[in-house]
């Protein structure tokens, strides 16, 4: 059966076990998610739409309010839905908890990374950069961009200078180290994308 | 409760109790657990701690010694279980948080800290 949950990142830090191993861990909070809808597919498949958080009224606009309206659900501040089997049987309204992840589960995470702006093609794309010194102007400029009259222009996704960050990345193969149920917290193994914030974990 | 309040929670949570209080320049042994297969044995290392980073479950510490003219600089967590005991030996006297300029000493003054004794013999 497919995992899946909306957990929010608090930060990062390191556990030591009793061997002294140390493990960097990322630590998000894991209040129960709603089950705020479910669409079937065709082909056997539903999208089950988790909820978390809340959110001020004024905040939604007239579509988001009618859904929640419609559902007779308080709004949530982030939504996500997730394809599983028809079978697994989620049913609006039912609470999914971070109890559906077990310790040495690997987990995918999909969050929003830190936005960077305008940035170079140095840290955008890993490009070299030229000296710095002897007479060098080049310093962090791209360089060329193609040849002459043949072909007489610049190739469709020719790697430049541009937005980078705040957009979504999925990190796969995180380790599930330890699920506290009490303190309603999930520690992976390693860094996760983005700011602290909404995150969603499935496997 | 913040985040940070969290993460400091859990932080403490895992700390040591009665961790010795020592401090920059000085002389300390440090005993660690070494298991090698199913036994388990005790190894000393003694120098004077030149560096201390970190706070909580994250705090470590640096000593350094020099050991047939090579410097050996060992890097210690704090609350690791295989760090069994720190004892101290001298207090030393360290006028700056970290004693990199110990690295550039060569000789009899490399191991020699001046200790709070020898600071008031001076005065």
């Amino acid at each position: 059966m497919k995992k899946f949950f909306i957990g929010k990142k608090i930060g990062m830090t390191q556990l030591v076990d009793e061997e002294g191993v140390v493990t960097p861990v990322t630590v998000l909070s894991a209040d129960p998610c709603l089950v705020v809808d479910t669409q079937e597919a065709k082909d056997g498949m539903v999208t089950v739409v988790l909820g978390v958080g809340s959110v001020n009224h004024k905040r939604l606009n007239r579509c988001g309010t009618g859904f929640f309206k419609k559902k007779g659900i308080e709004p949530r501040a982030y939504l996500k839905g997730f394809r599983t089997e028809l079978a697994s049987g989620f049913s609006v309204g039912q609470e999914v908890g971070a109890d559906v992840f077990a310790p040495a589960d690997l987990v995918s995470v999909r969050s929003k990374t830190i936005g960077r702006g305008f940035t170079g093609t140095i840290k955008r794309h890993n490009f070299s950069r030229g000296p710095m010194a002897h007479g060098s102007k080049s310093h962090r400029i791209p360089g060329s961009i193609g040849a002459g009259t043949t072909p007489g222009r610049v190739f469709k996704g020719l790697r430049m200078a541009g937005h980078y960050g705040d957009e979504f990345v999925t990190v796969k193969n995180l380790r599930v180290v330890r699920v506290d149920l009490e303190g309603k917290l999930i520690f992976l193994a390693g860094a996760v994308p983005g700011k602290n914030g909404y995150v969603e974990i499935f496997s | 409760m913040s985040s940070s309040q969290i993460i400091e929670q859990i932080e403490n949570a895992q700390i040591k109790e009665n961790t010795p209080q020592f401090s920059v320049g000085d002389t300390v042994v440090v005993s660690t657990a070494i298991i090698e297969g199913k036994k388990r044995r005790i190894q000393k290392f003694e120098g004077t701690v030149v560096k201390k980073t970190g706070k909580r479950v994250r705090e470590s510490f640096t000593v350094r010694r020099v050991i047939d003219k090579i410097g050996v600089e060992k890097t210690f967590l704090l609350h690791s279980p295989l760090v069994e005991d720190v004892s101290i030996v001298k207090r030393g006297v360290a006028r700056r948080a970290r004693l990199n300029y110990l690295r550039g000493r060569v000789g009899a003054k490399a191991n020699r800290m001046k200790t709070k004794e020898t600071k008031v013999k001076t005065s």
